[in-house]
C-alpha cells in the first residue's frame, strides 16, 4: 500500500488526461459529430496550453519576466503559414500532413532564432528591465511583419493562411500538446532543469557552483521561443488569415495570466489554467458583445491583482494556509507536507512554486554596484 | 617537499580610489589549512572574491597548481578546481538540500549528459540522475547532513546551511576550497563538529583548505599557517602561534 502512495504515476497524471481527452475527443472529431464551437474551443485550448507551458519554462523556472511571447508566436504564425501556403501551391492536395508538419518545422526553428536573439540581452539585463526589452521586441516583431510590403506577408491585411484538416486539427494541436509537456518536462526533470532553477534561485552562486549560466539562460530563451513558434503555427492552420493585430501586448498579457494563475513552476498548473482561461474568455465573448466586449481585457487585469493581493495579503494568511492544497491533501493522509519524497522515486519533484513578486521585482540594481577601477598607478 | 596548489603574487585591487586589498603575496601547499583573518573590512572576503573571479583584481597574479587563473571568469575558475562558500549565505533556496547538492556535481566528467538525453528520456539519463544522487548522498553524509536530505534549504536551520554551502561546494570536487567565516553563527557545540568535519573533509576528499574566521579558538585550533591581514596590506605571515603573538598583530585587534 505505501508503495502504491509513493508510485510514479503521480507525475504521469497530466499525460494520462490529456492523452484520454485526446482519445474522447478524436473518437467523436473523427466521427464529425463535434459541433464547431467545441472543436474551436479545442483548438485554441491546445494553442493556448503549450504557450503557457513554454512561457513558464522562461518565468517560473528561470526566474526572468518575459512579456513577448506572443511575438514568438507571432514569428511562428507568419512563417508557418507562408511556408504551408507555399507548399500547398507545390505539392497541391493530399500531403496535408507532411506540409503541417514542415511548417510546424520552419515555424518553430524561426522563433527559436528570435529567442537565441533575444536570450542574448537576458544575460546582461534582470527583472524589469528584461520586461521591458521583451515586451519591446513583441511590438517591433509584430509590426515588421505589419509593414513589410504586401507581396511578402500581406501587410496589415494579414498573411493568407490555409485551413484544412478542419474538424480533427485539434487532435494534432492535443498531441503537440502531449509532445511539448513531455519535452519541456523532460529538461525540468533532469540534471539541466536542476541548473536552471539554481540560476533562478541565486545566479551567484550558480555560477560559482561553475554553471554556465549563459549556456543555460540561451537554451531555455530558446526553447521557450521554438514551442511558442509551433504554437504560432498551430494557431495559423486554424485560422484562414494570420493577422498582425491577433498578436498584440494584451495576448503576451493573457499567456502571462495564465503561468501566474497556475502557479510558475507548475506545468500542471499552467494547463489547467490555460484551458480556464480560454474557456472564460470564449464565453464571456458569447455574453460580452458589441461595446462591452472591452471588458473582456479587464479581466486579465483584475485576476493578476486578485492573485498579487490573495498571495501576499496578511489578512489572508491564516486562510491561505488553511486552502493551501498541500495543507488539504495533508488532511486527506496521503501527503506530508513536511516530507518532499523525491529521493527514491526516479524523478524529479519540479521545485516548489516562486511568488509573482519574486520575478517582478528582482534586484533592478546591476549585478555588481562597483567595479573594480581599471588600473592603479603605484606610487613612487 | 609537498606541492603549491594557490600562488598569488602581489595582488591588489581598488574600488574608486580605495585600496581593499593590496600587495598580497601568499603561498599554499598541497592538503594544507590555511587561514585568513583580521578585522572587519580588512578585506579578506575581497581576497575570496578575487580568486573565485567575482572581481578582476587591478594588480598581480594569482596561480592554480601553476596555471595562472587571474582575469578568468568564475565558471572557469570552478571547473579549474576553486570552490567556495559565501559569507552571506547563498543557496538555492527553492530546491531541497539534495539537490543542491546535485547541483554542484553538475560539470563533473563522469556525470556527463546531453540536453537531448535527457529530453528524450534515454537509458544514460537515468544512469547518469541515480549515480548523481548516490554521490550527494555520500557527500551530505560527510557534512551530517543525510538525514534532511529532502528538505528545502531554505528551512534549514542557520548552523546546517552553513554545512550545506560546504557540501555543495565540495561536489565541484575542487582542489582549493574557500570557507568564508563558517562558523560564524553557530553556537560553541557546532563550531567543534565543524572543525571535526573540516578535518575530515581534508582527509577524504584530499582538498586544500582556505579559510576566513573571527573565532581564533578555532583558526588556532585548526590553521597549520596563517595571513593576517589589516586595512588591505599584511600585517603578519606564517605559522599560526608566532603570527598571532605578532605585536602588530596584536595591536590591530586590540585597537590602539
Ligand atoms: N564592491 C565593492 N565596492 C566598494 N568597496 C568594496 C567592495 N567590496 C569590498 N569593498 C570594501 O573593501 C573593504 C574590504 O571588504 P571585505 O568585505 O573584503 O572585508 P572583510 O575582511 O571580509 O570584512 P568582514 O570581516 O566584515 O567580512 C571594505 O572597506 C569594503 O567596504
Ligand atoms: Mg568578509
Amino acid at each position: 500500500m505505501s508503495k502504491f502512495r509513493n508510485v510514479k504515476w503521480k507525475q504521469y497524471v497530466a499525460y494520462l488526461l490529456l492523452i484520454a481527452a485526446t482519445c474522447y475527443f478524436g473518437f467523436f472529431g473523427l466521427q464529425r459529430s463535434l459541433d464547431r464551437i467545441t472543436t474551436i474551443l479545442l483548438e485554441k485550448a491546445a494553442v493556448a496550453m503549450i504557450l503557457a507551458v513554454s512561457l513558464n519554462l522562461v518565468v517560473g523556472f528561470l526566474g526572468e519576466l518575459s512579456l513577448g511571447h506572443a511575438g514568438f508566436m507571432c514569428v511562428g504564425a507568419y512563417l508557418g503559414a507562408k511556408t504551408a501556403v507555399a507548399l500547398t501551391a507545390s505539392m497541391g492536395p493530399g500531403n496535408e500532413l507532411v506540409i503541417l508538419l514542415i511548417s510546424l518545422l520552419v515555424g518553430g526553428v524561426a522563433a527559436a532564432v528570435c529567442g537565441v536573439v533575444i536570450g542574448l540581452p537576458a544575460l546582461r539585463l534582470r527583472g524589469d528591465y528584461l520586461a521591458i526589452v521583451t515586451l519591446a521586441f513583441g511590438e517591433i516583431v509584430r509590426s515588421i511583419f505589419e509593414n513589410l510590403p504586401d507581396e511578402m506577408f500581406g501587410g496589415s491585411l494579414g498573411q493568407q493562411a490555409v485551413r484544412y484538416i478542419r474538424h480533427h486539427l485539434f487532435i494534432i494541436g492535443f498531441i503537440l500538446v502531449i509532445l511539448t509537456l513531455a519535452i519541456i518536462q523532460n529538461f525540468i526533470r533532469s540534471k539541466h532543469g536542476r541548473a536552471v532553477t539554481s540560476i533562478r534561485d541565486s545566479e551567484i552562486a550558480a555560477r560559482a557552483t561553475g554553471i554556465n549560466v549563459t549556456k543555460y539562460k540561451l537554451m531555455v530563451f530558446t526553447i521557450s521561443a521554438f514551442f511558442a513558434g509551433i504554437a504560432g503555427v498551430l494557431f495559423s492552420f486554424t485560422q484562414n488569415k494570420v493577422q498582425p493585430t491577433t498578436f498584440d501586448y494584451n495576448y503576451s498579457i493573457e499567456i502571462l495570466v495564465m503561468v501566474v494563475l497556475g502557479g510558475m513552476g507548475s506545468l500542471n498548473g499552467s494547463l489547467i489554467a490555460a484551458l480556464l482561461i480560454t474557456y472564460l474568455n470564449e464565453q464571456l465573448q458569447i455574453v460580452l458583445t458589441g461595446d462591452l466586449a472591452v471588458l473582456r481585457g479587464l479581466m486579465y487585469a483584475l485576476v493578476m491583482i486578485l492573485l498579487v493581493i490573495y498571495r501576499n495579503a496578511p489578512a489572508l494568511k491564516v486562510f491561505r494556509e488553511k486552502a493551501s492544497i498541500k495543507n488539504l491533501l495533508a488532511k486527506l493522509k496521503t501527503h506530508d507536507p513536511s516530507k518532499i519524497h523525491d529521493d527514491e522515486a526516479s524523478w524529479d519533484r519540479v521545485p516548489t512554486k516562486i511568488m509573482v513578486d519574486e520575478v517582478l521585482s528582482v534586484d533592478i540594481q546591476p549585478q555588481s554596484p562597483y567595479t573594480p577601477d581599471k588600473q592603479w598607478k603605484e606610487e613612487k | 617537499m609537498a606541492e603549491t596548489v594557490l600562488k598569488i603574487e602581489n595582488l591588489g585591487i581598488s574600488f574608486g580610489g580605495l585600496k581593499a586589498v593590496q600587495n598580497l603575496n601568499l603561498e599554499i601547499k598541497e592538503k594544507q589549512l590555511y587561514g585568513l583573518v583580521g578585522p572587519n573590512g580588512a578585506g579578506k572576503t575581497t581576497v575570496f572574491n578575487m580568486i573565485t573571479g567575482v572581481y578582476k583584481p587591478t594588480t598581480g597574479t594569482f596561480y592554480l597548481c601553476g596555471e595562472n587563473l587571474t582575469g578568468k571568469s568564475q565558471e572557469t575558475i570552478n571547473h579549474k578546481g576553486i570552490a567556495r562558500t559565501f559569507q552571506n549565505i547563498r543557496l538555492f533556496n527553492n530546491m531541497t538540500v539534495i539537490r543542491n547538492v546535485m547541483v554542484g556535481l553538475h560539470n563533473q566528467p563522469e556525470y556527463k549528459c546531453g540536453m537531448f538525453t535527457s529530453m528524450l528520456r534515454l537509458p544514460r539519463h537515468f544512469k547518469v540522475e541515480k549515480a548523481m544522487r548516490q554521490r550527494a548522498k555520500e557527500i551530505l553524509e560527510v557534512v551530517g547532513l543525510l538525514e534532511e536530505r529532502n528538505s528545502l534549504a531554505c528551512n534549514l536551520p542557520y548552523g546546517k546551511q552553513r554545512k550545506l554551502e560546504i557540501a555543495r561546494a565540495l561536489a565541484t570536487s575542487p582542489k582549493l576550497l574557500c570557507l568564508d567565516e563558517p562558523a560564524a553563527g553557530m553556537n560553541p557545540h557546532e563550531t567543534q563538529e565543524l572543525m571535526d568535519i573540516i578535518r575530515l573533509i581534508r582527509e577524504q576528499f584530499n582538498v586544500t583548505i582556505l579559510l576566513i574566521e573571527h573565532d581564533m579558538k578555532f583558526v588556532s585550533g585548526l590553521c597549520d599557517e596563517l595571513t593576517v591581514l589589516n586595512f588591505g596590506t599584511v600585517l603578519a605571515q606564517g605559522e599560526t602561534k608566532e603570527a598571532l603573538q605578532d605585536p602588530e598583530v596584536i595591536r590591530a585587534y586590540i585597537g590602539g
